[in-house]
């Protein structure tokens, strides 16, 4: 009998990940375009009217996928930061480095569309409740990440320094997540439950859904991209990147 | 369909200001984005590629 033993340890080197992430880029950066139509599509033609926001409510399509990706990409970074503390390998701190940038976007982005869309329901641009403080902070502790990664100039005090700091921030994600149940908060609660069924038209479910496979792809085909880069930058002077054909080009 | 005409999609029924402005949001920072992270490695590049020239200048001289 034979067993059969994939060997996870061999696309954690840089010479054999970096081209394989280059042949997975186009078909994340596909995917993500066309889930981007089809869920833009069934969000602004083919979902109806909400009852109580109008039109408004179509802002939910580019908030939830972007504020739910902020808090994932967080959790992914927190991820590869602990395997690089434990396994002490060059590419984890290379993957939680990539994902920064793009989680910060992100955030970014949740809290630019959360004001966009507080502004008309409730008369403000920005209130001091828990969810929209709590993302704030997310913000912030990705901010923190990219400065405290770019004021160590050895990259491996670097690494360890933010490895540090994503873990302990982590914290905050169950603390967004849950900030509405836990406190009053003029947010409105969870848009997708996992115990109660989907209150919400199956389209708008659907298009949501879409925009957020769509984030998804996109972080993947960027981290991706970033990660390479950064592949390059730290190993420069490694016989592999020398005998790339983008080198000798 | 929602729409009655391009107007009515375009005024979104009022809340035309908050939805394009995310919509307009989104894509300024994703193509910020991707126009940032290709500049990276543009970058590298360019400077891999002049040091590889460079190595193999000092070798020719070294040669000669």
């Amino acid at each position: 009998m034979t067993t059969r033993l994939i060997n996870w340890f061999k696309y954690s080197s840089p010479p054999s990940f970096y081209p394989l992430a280059g042949k997975l880029i186009p078909f994340f950066a596909v995917l993500a375009a066309l889930l981007c139509i089809a869920g833009m599509w069934i969000g602004l033609f083919v979902a109806p009217t909400d009852a109580q926001q109008g039109e408004g409510y179509r802002i939910i399509f580019l908030h939830v996928p972007a504020s739910w990706m902020s808090m994932f990409i967080y959790i992914v970074m927190a991820f590869w930061s602990a395997m690089a503390l434990v396994f002490n390998t060059r590419l984890s701190s290379m993957m939680a480095t990539a994902l920064a940038p793009t989680g910060a976007m992100f955030a970014a982005l949740s809290l630019i569309t959360g004001s966009l869309w507080g502004k008309p329901m409730w008369g403000t641009w920005w209130v001091w409740d828990a969810r929209l403080t709590s993302e704030l902070i997310l913000f912030f502790l990705y901010v923190g990440y990219l400065a405290l990664n770019a004021a160590i100039d050895d990259p491996r005090r670097a690494d360890k320094a933010c490895a540090v700091l994503a873990l302990v921030g982590v914290v905050n994600v169950p603390i967004i997540y849950f900030s509405v149940q836990w406190w009053n908060t003029l947010h409105q609660g969870a848009s997708i439950s996992m115990t109660r069924a989907p209150s919400m038209a199956r389209t708008m479910l659907l298009g949501m859904l879409l925009m957020a496979l769509t984030a998804w792809m996109y972080s993947i085909a960027v981290a991706l991209y970033r990660v390479r880069a950064i592949m390059l930058e730290r190993e420069r002077h490694a016989d592999w990147v020398g005998e790339l054909a983008e080198v000798k080009a | 369909m929602n729409w009655q005409s391009p107007g009515e999609f375009f005024a979104m029924g009022g809340y035309a200001l908050y939805v394009w402005g995310s919509v307009l949001a989104c894509v300024v920072c994703v193509v910020g984005e991707v126009v940032l992270v290709r500049m990276r490695r543009r970058a590298i590049l360019g400077q891999l590629r002049r040091q590889r020239l460079a190595d193999r200048l000092e070798l020719e001289e070294h040669a000669a």
